[in-house]
């Protein structure tokens, strides 16, 4: 079992650097969000302050790329995502369309740069 | 269950955590641990930074700052889409299992899906749609591990194009108001030039400066509508 989990140090940092921080936010919202009423102004305001920061997440992944990432051109990660989003909007909201477009995009592209 | 399966995002999600089990491998961390951070930690981005972190040598206080920073857009999101589940008879703790679940997928999906289900069934349908992707994740970060040996270095550059691939097209689509198209582009383009700063604490503030301009323009045409 010891092998499974590894060393109890991990898993206490597992807990401390990567349970917590995210958890108390959750429980932060459930705080706040469980007084708030479904047609309340506030939440107009949370939902487009919470689209954004994931606006920000995304922009982020993509300007300062994380691990394999990093190996693709700037060009090729936008235009991935730029292809991605028209075959997205031309499907009438297919998310399904717009990753596989997107993912098409950054395969070849990768294949023909060798 | 049927909600788990005609989602596209669960394929998103599995070929995430295929990465994430195999990042967690290449990083030599214990199998046990890795579906340990699946379970408790339950998103995606924040897992990927806390491996890579941790993995590159950071110290675990290093690590936990930059998991609590990328962690503060769950705030929002939990406020905003708890209301959405509860009754008037509801108490804090009855929403508390459903709020662990709440992460990108499962806000846009609550977004999506709720509306459908009869106000008294939603939080148990939440429960049911969070443990249905954990499976999915779990059983796909299990393959990740033992496959990263035979990955090869295009399939993870494509899984990581997954997670801002399926956020923008998932979030485009839930948008219902003039205000959350505009937070989306303005966040989107703010970020580069917030980033600029080196604050640390970048995603916040464009995001929250982002996020209240929509308000304000959505504010703004409602009171002109009046």
């Amino acid at each position: 079992m010891s092998e499974f989990f590894g060393s109890p140090h991990a898993l206490l940092v597992l807990v401390l650097a990567g349970f917590l921080p995210n958890e108390v936010w959750r429980m932060a919202g459930l705080w706040f969000g469980a007084g708030v009423d479904e047609g309340s102004e506030v939440l107009v305001w949370v939902r487009a302050v919470a689209t954004a920061i994931l606006a920000g997440v995304i922009a982020q992944i993509l300007v300062q790329p994380p691990g394999a990432l990093a190996g693709v051109p700037d060009w090729l990660r936008y235009g991935a995502v730029a292809a991605g989003f028209v075959a997205f909007m031309l499907t009438r909201r297919s998310i399904f369309a717009g990753v596989v477009c997107g993912e098409i995009v950054l395969l070849a592209g990768k294949w023909w740069l060798g | 269950m049927s909600s788990v399966a005609s989602t596209v995002l669960t394929l998103v999600l599995f070929a995430t955590y295929l990465g994430i089990g195999a990042l967690a491998h290449d990083s030599h961390f214990s199998l046990g641990w890795v579906l340990g951070s699946t379970l408790l930690v339950w998103a995606g981005p924040a897992q990927i930074i806390l491996i890579s972190t941790l993995g590159s040598g950071a110290t675990a206080v290093q690590a936990a700052i930059a998991v609590t920073v990328s962690a503060i857009r769950l705030f929002p999101m939990v406020v905003s889409v708890l209301p959405l589940m509860k009754t008037p008879q509801t108490k804090r703790r009855h929403l508390l299992l459903a709020t662990h679940f709440i992460a990108v997928t499962l806000w846009v999906e609550c977004y999506r899906l709720l509306p459908k289900v009869p106000r008294q069934r939603r939080i148990a349908f939440t429960h049911g749609l969070g443990c249905g992707l954990l499976t999915v994740c779990m059983v796909a970060t299990t393959l990740g591990y033992g496959l990263a040996a035979n990955l090869p270095p295009l399939f993870a550059a494509a899984i990581l194009l997954l997670t801002p691939l399926a956020f923008l097209l998932s979030t485009a689509r839930n948008c219902r108001q003039i205000s959350d198209v505009l937070a989306l582009v303005l966040g989107i383009a703010l970020f580069p030039l917030v980033s600029m700063l080196h604050t640390g604490v970048d995603i916040l503030i464009s995001g929250v400066t982002a996020g209240t301009i929509a308000y304000g323009v959505h504010w703004w045409r409602e009171r002109a509508r009046a």
